[in-house]
């Protein structure tokens, strides 16, 4: 399949003259917005990969997510949304998944060592639904109370904010002793699990909860390294 | 090729079901451990160290391997058992992705109203505890809108990610089975008012390994419902291992 894919960009490159298009080939666009987590979720996977893409925006405070034409492209009104040629996406850690598995022989792997064992795979499958069970319903509560409330000039609630701190705290304490253990969340190398958490952790290292990073020290140490790679820094742009 | 069976960690709750589910249809002999959840069975020393340091189940051993998180169990039992009884995975790329889409839609836009719904109607009461109605009402409302777009889309294919029956459809049935099963006004509704969502959970419920999963699960639900006093969730974690031997239950899978 992968052969395929380059044979004909190959005779397209001829024709047009132009050595970038199996990059530009690909056709990838999303649709949604440069600050929203989700959406740099799939940006991240996009740089990792180092794909050309292009971002449709789409103004969230517009409400444009909540009406045509966006919702024909996800009906459940959220961003972002994907397109890769004829395949048409949303969810950012289902496209993810996709960009991972079908540019898997470019840029970062974003998979284990070993993905075809499934064995392997199930320990970043694990860490993903982690990631979304655990991590990501407490961890967002506390960006909306404290950056996106803020934003709009709402008050934060000081006190719902330490409740989700404590319960982030639990789950930092298993992440901590995971570390100990590997140098990334799934293992010994950088995957999806880890990059699922960039863009919320880049947003929380803006507030006071960045403590419970810094008071974990192999909890800091990744996020100093996950957040300081290039694709992290492009989305913050 | 096995040496041992698997053993699956398991309680009252539906991702419970969802995990006997996914090895029913891989007709996969296991061993079921069932572990009180409810009593603090997943809270204890041995199994935060040993089975899933979140305390919760199901928890899968395979081997050496120990997984937690549904999605992860099934998706392993999927990828690993691939040539043995139904295909939950399509092998294309671009028709996987579709599946992994209807699996994020789950996690993210049906589970979190569905449980909510479950957790205030079932567990709660259950336990002893009070009903938030305000919340239930919140999430019948919500889970309606969803379910709107459940039922546009099962109207142009017979299962989520297309026609053949997967792992997003999978996940699915027990949490709808536990919302079926609730006397409270209008949550029957939310499936029966809705043709193509009906005949899709009717087609499901139809399936042998779907029959096999209920009668574990009820055999669960009825060794819960013996205990007499209901438990505090947050009892401290300790050492259970009396407890545990005398109301595990260990049963063969035929």
């Amino acid at each position: 399949q992968h052969q395929t894919h380059h044979i004909e960009s190959l005779f397209l490159s001829q024709s047009s003259n132009s050595f970038l298009v199996p990059k530009l080939m690909a056709g990838i666009k999303v649709f949604g917005n440069a600050t929203s987590p989700s959406t740099r979720r799939v940006l991240l996977a996009l740089h990792e990969k180092n794909l050309d893409f292009e971002l449709v925006n789409i103004d969230l405070k517009d409400g444009e997510h909540k009406k045509e034409p966006f919702l024909s492209r996800n009906p459940f009104g959220k961003v972002p949304a994907f397109e890769d040629g004829d395949l048409k996406l949303f969810e950012s850690r289902a496209i993810t998944q996709y960009i991972a598995h079908r540019y898997e022989s470019q840029g970062t792997n974003l998979l284990p060592a070993d993905s075809k064992n499934p064995a392997h795979y199930a320990i970043m499958a694990i860490g993903m639904e982690v990631e979304a069970h655990q991590f990501d319903p407490v961890a967002s509560k506390l960006v909306w109370e404290q950056v996106i409330k803020n934003f709009v000039g709402l008050t934060t609630d000081q006190a719902i904010v330490a409740e989700e701190e404590a319960k982030l705290a639990k789950v930092l304490d298993v992440y901590e002793a995971r570390l100990k253990e590997f140098k990334y969340l799934a293992g010994e190398t950088f995957t999806l699990t880890d990059l699922h958490h960039i863009p919320v952790v880049q947003y929380l290292l803006g507030t006071p909860t960045k403590k419970l990073f810094t008071e974990r020290p192999r909890v800091n140490e990744w996020v100093a390294e996950v957040t300081k790679r290039p694709a992290s820094q492009k989305i913050l742009k | 090729m096995e040496d041992q069976k698997m053993k699956l960690h398991c309680g009252f709750i539906f991702s419970n079901w969802t995990a006997m589910f996914g090895l029913h249809e891989k007709s996969l002999d296991f061993e079921l451990v069932f572990v009180d959840w409810v009593a603090g069975e997943a809270r204890t020393k041995t199994f935060l160290s040993n089975l899933n340091p979140f305390g919760q189940v199901p928890v899968l051993e395979d081997g050496d391997l120990k997984l937690f998180e549904s999605k992860a169990i099934t998706r392993y039992l999927a990828e690993q058992y691939k040539d043995v009884g139904t295909d939950l995975l399509p092998n294309d790329a671009k028709e996987r992705a579709i599946v992994s889409m209807w699996m994020e839609i789950d996690t993210n836009q049906f589970l979190p109203l569905a449980s909510t719904l479950i957790r205030e109607l079932v567990t709660k009461p259950y336990q002893g505890l009070a009903t938030d109605f305000t919340s239930v009402q919140e999430n019948k409302e919500k889970l309606s809108e969803v379910l709107n777009i459940y039922e546009a889309r099962l109207g142009e294919s017979c299962y989520l990610a297309g026609e053949s029956f997967t792992l997003a459809d999978l996940h699915h049935l027990p949490p709808i089975h536990y919302m079926l099963k609730m006397e409270e006004e209008g949550v029957k509704d939310l499936i029966y008012s809705r043709p193509n969502v009906t005949a899709w959970v009717e087609k499901m419920q139809s399936r042998p390994a779907w029959l096999k999963t209920v009668v574990k699960g009820d055999h669960i639900f009825e060794l819960m419902k013996q205990r007499r006093m209901p438990m505090q969730l947050d009892s401290p974690c300790q050492e259970v291992t009396g407890l545990a031997q005398k109301t595990a239950m260990v049963t063969e899978n035929t």
